[in-house]
C-alpha cells in the first residue's frame, strides 16, 4: 500500500490485475472507477462513433440520427482548415503549412543542427510568405484578410518566436545588466506584460495602435496582432533565458572577462551558447504555449482555426453541430501539442546525458 | 594621476555606462513623445475626448448578471465595477476550485492503481495540450446546444434543473439567511482557531486535545443562535418553471458555467501536475520512515509528505494562480461580463479606448500583484528554517 507507484514497471496484463485485486480496498476503487467509466464512456462511444454520421449525409439526416455530425467536418473541412482563402488556391496554404511544419520537424532532429539550419529557415519562412502573398512568379495575389485557419495559427506562432526570441534574449541580458536604468527599464517591461493577460495586448495592438501611427501609416490586422504576440512572447523567453543565465555557474563570467573580451564578445561567445542550451526544454513548452495562446486572436476578428471554426457554424443549414467542430480542432491542436511536448521530453534526457550532475 | 587622466575617457566602462543609459533615456523618451504627439493628432482628428470624465456618463448597456445591483442607467464607472466583482468571483471560485481538483488529480497521478493513475494522466495530457478558449467554447457549446430549454428541464436532483438557461439549485431565503451565513462564517473561523489551539499545546505539552467535539458544537450552535436571534426566519427557494423561464433558487449561468466549467479543468491539469513533481520531489526515506511507524499511505501524505512538498508547490503554484486570473478574461469569448467585456464594450460606445486598455491592465496588475503578495507571504511562512 505504501509504495508510491515507479513508472518503469511494465504494465502487462497481469500485473494490472494483480495491482487492481492487491488489496480489498483496491478491488472496490477499481471496481468504482471502472463503473464510472463504463457509464461515461459508453454513451460517449456511441455518440462519437457508433451513431455518428460520417460523410455525404446532409444536415437533416444527421440530426435524425442523433450521433456525431462528422459529416459536417467532412462537408466544411477546407473552410476551417483554409478559411475564405479562394478556393483553388488552396494548395498554397496547404502547401506553406506543409513547409512551415518540415521546417519545426527537421530543427528537432538533432543531425540537422548545423549551421544551415538558419540560412534554411529564413528561406522556408520566405517561400512560406510568398507562397501565401502570392503577387509574384505567377502566382495571384491573395490580401492578408482572406488568410485563415491552419497557416494563419502556424504563422502567428513560429514567426511569434522567431521574432520574439532575439528581443526576449535582450531583455533577459538586461535585466541582468549592472546598468540601472537598462535594468530598471527591462524589469518594468516584463512584469508590465507579464501581470497582463494577452488579450488586453491584442485589444491594445487592435484598437490602441492605429493611434499611436501618424496620419496615413496604415499597418493591417494580422501584422499588428503579430506584433502583440512578438511582445508577448518576448516577456517570457526573458524569464526563462534569465534562468539559464542565472544558472551558469559564476566562474564563466569571470573567465570569459579574464579573457579581455568585450561584453557582446563574451555573451556571444561564451555565455549565451551555454545558456541557451540549459534553458532549451523550458523554451519548447513556451512554444507550446505560444502555439495554444495564438488562438485568442480569434477575439479580435483574425480568422484563425477558432474563428474559422465559428464562421463554418454561422451556416444556417448546418446550425447546432459546434461540439464536433470545436472537437476537430482540439484534435488538430492535440496532435501539435502532445507530439512537441513528447519530444521536448526526449530532448531533455538526451540533453542532460551528457552534462554533469 | 593616472586614476583621473581615465576620468572621462572612453575606455572608463563606468563613462561608458553612463553614455549608454543616457542614450537610452533619452531614445526611449523620444519614442514615447512621438507615440504621444501622433495620439493626441489622431484623437483631435477624430474627436474623441481623452480623460477619465466618461466614467460617471449613463452606461446605457445592461449587464445579465451583477452582483451588485445595476441597470442601465447607472454610469460607466458603475459598470466596471461590476465587471471587477464578476471577475474577482470567477477568480475566487476558480482558484479554490481548480486548487482542491488539481490536488486530487496531482495525488491520483502517483496512486498503485492503475486504473486511476492511467485516467489522472489521460486528463492532464487532454487538458494540457489544447488551448483554453476552445475548452471554453467546447463547454459553452455543450451546455447552451446539449441541454433542453426550461420547459424540459432536467432534474438530476430533488430541487435542481439543469437547462440551457443554467443551472438552478435551492436556495435559502427569508431575513435571517445573512446572519445565518454570518453564524456559519463565525464558526469556521472559531473552529480554525480552536485547531491551532490544540495544535500549539500539543507541541508544547505534548497533549493531544480533539478539537472534533467543540467544533461540531460550535458550528451547529453558532449559526442556530444567529437565526433564533434574528426572528427565525428562513426558507428554502425551490427552483420552479415561471413563464418562459426558470425562477427562484440561486441559478448558475451557462456563461458562469461554461467559464468556470473551463478555467477549472483547464488551471487544475497544471495544477496536477505541479502537485505531482512536489510530492515526487521528497525522497523515497520519508515514505520508508512513515512506513516503518505503521503510518497509513493516506496519513504519511497528509502528516509528512505534503507538508514537505508545500515549500516545492507554493512557487508554481503562484503563477498557475495568476495564470487563472488572466485568462478568466477569456470570459468575453463565451459572453460572461467580467471587466474585459464591460471595459470591451465602454470602449466601443465611448471610443476611449487608451484609458478603457489602462483600466483593464491597471485591474489585473493590481489584482496579480495582490496574489503574488499573498503567496509569497505564505511561501515564507513554510520556508525551510535554515539552521
Amino acid at each position: 500500500m505504501l509504495d508510491v507507484a515507479v513508472k518503469t514497471q511494465r504494465h502487462t496484463g497481469a500485473n494490472v490485475l494483480r495491482w487492481a485485486t492487491s488489496h480489498p480496498s483496491n478491488v472496490l476503487a477499481s471496481l468504482a472507477l471502472v463503473g464510472l467509466l463504463c457509464w461515461l464512456v459508453v454513451p460517449l462511444a456511441g455518440w462519437l462513433v457508433l451513431d455518428a454520421r460520417w460523410t455525404g449525409a446532409t444536415a437533416q439526416a444527421c440530426r435524425e440520427a442523433g450521433g456525431a455530425c462528422w459529416a459536417f467536418v467532412a462537408e466544411k473541412h477546407r473552410l476551417i482548415l483554409f478559411g475564405t482563402y479562394p478556393f483553388e488556391e488552396q494548395w498554397r496554404p496547404a502547401l506553406a503549412s506543409a513547409l512551415l511544419i518540415a521546417l519545426l520537424v527537421i530543427s528537432g532532429l538533432r543531425q540537422f543542427w548545423r549551421p544551415w539550419l538558419g540560412a534554411a529557415w529564413a528561406l522556408g519562412l520566405a517561400a512560406a510568405a510568398l507562397l501565401m502573398w502570392g503577387g509574384v512568379v505567377g502566382l495571384s495575389h491573395v490580401e492578408d484578410m482572406r488568410w485563415g485557419g491552419l497557416p494563419i495559427t502556424l504563422m502567428l506562432s513560429i514567426f511569434g518566436i522567431v521574432g520574439a526570441f532575439p528581443l526576449g534574449i535582450l531583455l533577459a541580458l538586461g535585466r541582468r545588466s549592472r546598468m540601472p536604468v537598462i535594468r530598471a527599464m527591462s524589469v518594468v517591461y516584463i512584469e508590465l506584460i507579464r501581470g497582463v493577460p494577452l488579450i488586453s495586448l491584442l485589444f491594445m495592438a487592435s484598437v490602441m495602435l492605429p493611434l499611436f501611427l501618424p496620419e496615413g501609416l496604415v499597418i493591417d490586422k494580422l501584422l499588428r496582432a503579430q506584433i502583440a504576440v512578438i511582445l508577448f512572447a518576448a516577456a517570457y523567453i526573458a524569464e526563462t533565458v534569465r534562468g539559464g543565465l542565472q544558472s551558469l555557474p559564476k566562474g564563466q563570467y569571470e573567465g570569459a572577462e579574464s579573457l579581455g573580451l568585450s561584453y557582446w564578445q563574451q555573451m556571444r561567445g561564451i555565455i549565451l551558447p551555454q545558456a541557451l542550451k540549459t534553458v532549451i526544454p523550458p523554451l519548447v513548452s513556451t512554444f507550446i504555449a505560444l502555439f495554444k495562446d495564438t488562438s485568442l486572436v480569434a477575439i479580435i476578428g483574425i480568422f484563425d482555426l477558432s474563428l474559422t471554426a465559428k464562421a463554418a457554424l454561422a451556416d444556417p443549414s448546418w446550425a447546432g453541430f459546434a461540439v464536433e467542430a470545436y472537437l476537430f480542432i482540439s484534435v488538430i491542436y492535440f496532435v501539435f501539442c502532445y507530439g512537441i511536448s513528447r519530444y521536448s521530453k526526449a530532448l531533455e534526457l538526451r540533453l542532460s546525458e551528457g552534462r554533469q550532475h | 594621476m593616472r586614476r583621473r587622466e581615465r576620468s572621462l575617457a572612453w575606455s572608463n566602462p563606468n563613462v561608458r555606462a553612463v553614455v549608454y543609459q543616457v542614450v537610452a533615456v533619452f531614445a526611449v523618451a523620444t519614442l514615447v513623445w512621438f507615440l504621444i504627439d501622433n495620439t493626441l493628432r489622431n484623437l483631435a482628428s477624430r474627436h474623441i475626448a481623452t480623460g477619465f470624465g466618461f466614467l460617471s456618463s449613463p452606461a446605457g448597456f445592461e449587464i445579465g448578471e451583477a452582483p451588485i445591483d445595476y441597470s442601465s442607467a447607472d454610469s460607466y464607472g458603475r459598470a466596471i465595477l461590476v465587471g471587477l466583482l464578476n471577475t474577482l468571483r470567477v477568480a475566487g471560485i476558480g482558484i479554490l476550485l481548480a486548487s482542491v481538483l488539481g490536488a486530487v488529480i496531482g495525488i491520483s497521478r502517483l496512486s498503485p492503481n492503475w486504473i486511476l493513475r492511467h485516467l489522472a494522466a489521460g486528463y492532464v495530457e487532454a487538458v494540457r495540450n489544447t488551448p483554453l478558449l476552445l475548452q471554453l467554447l467546447l463547454w459553452y457549446a455543450v451546455v447552451s446546444e446539449n441541454l433542453p430549454g426550461p420547459r424540459d428541464a432536467l432534474h438530476p436532483l430533488p430541487g435542481v434543473l439543469l437547462s440551457n438557461r443554467g443551472l438552478n439549485v435551492p436556495a435559502l431565503a427569508g431575513a435571517s439567511v445573512d446572519w445565518f451565513l454570518l453564524g456559519l462564517l463565525a464558526a469556521c473561523v472559531a473552529s480554525i482557531g480552536l485547531s491551532h489551539w490544540a495544535r500549539r499545546q500539543h507541541e508544547r505539552t505534548g497533549r493531544n486535545r480533539s478539537v472534533w467535539a467543540s467544533a461540531t458544537a460550535l458550528m451547529v450552535l453558532m449559526p442556530g443562535a444567529a437565526w433564533l436571534l434574528s426572528g427565525g426566519d428562513i426558507r428554502i427557494d425551490l427552483p420552479r418553471l415561471e413563464g418562459f423561464g426558470i425562477e427562484g433558487g440561486w441559478s448558475l449561468s451557462p456563461e458562469l458555467f461554461a467559464l468556470l466549467a473551463g478555467l477549472v479543468l483547464y488551471t487544475a491539469g497544471f495544477i496536477a501536475e505541479i502537485v505531482r513533481a512536489g510530492i515526487q520531489s521528497i525522497k523515497k526515506g520519508q515514505w520508508e520512515a512513515a512506513g516503518s511507524l505503521g503510518l497509513s499511505r493516506a496519513r504519511t501524505l497528509r502528516l509528512i509528505v505534503l507538508p514537505q512538498a508545500l515549500r516545492v508547490i507554493v512557487p508554481p503554484l503562484t503563477s498557475q494562480y495568476l495564470n487563472l486570473v488572466k485568462n478568466s478574461s477569456l470570459a468575453v469569448a463565451v459572453g460572461y461580463r467580467d471587466v474585459v467585456s464591460v471595459v470591451n464594450t465602454t470602449l466601443n460606445q465611448t471610443g476611449q479606448a487608451i484609458e478603457g486598455i489602462l483600466i483593464i491592465m491597471g485591474v489585473y496588475l493590481t489584482v496579480s500583484l495582490s496574489i503574488a503578495l499573498v503567496m509569497n507571504w505564505y511561501n515564507n511562512r513554510i520556508a525551510v528554517v535554515e539552521r
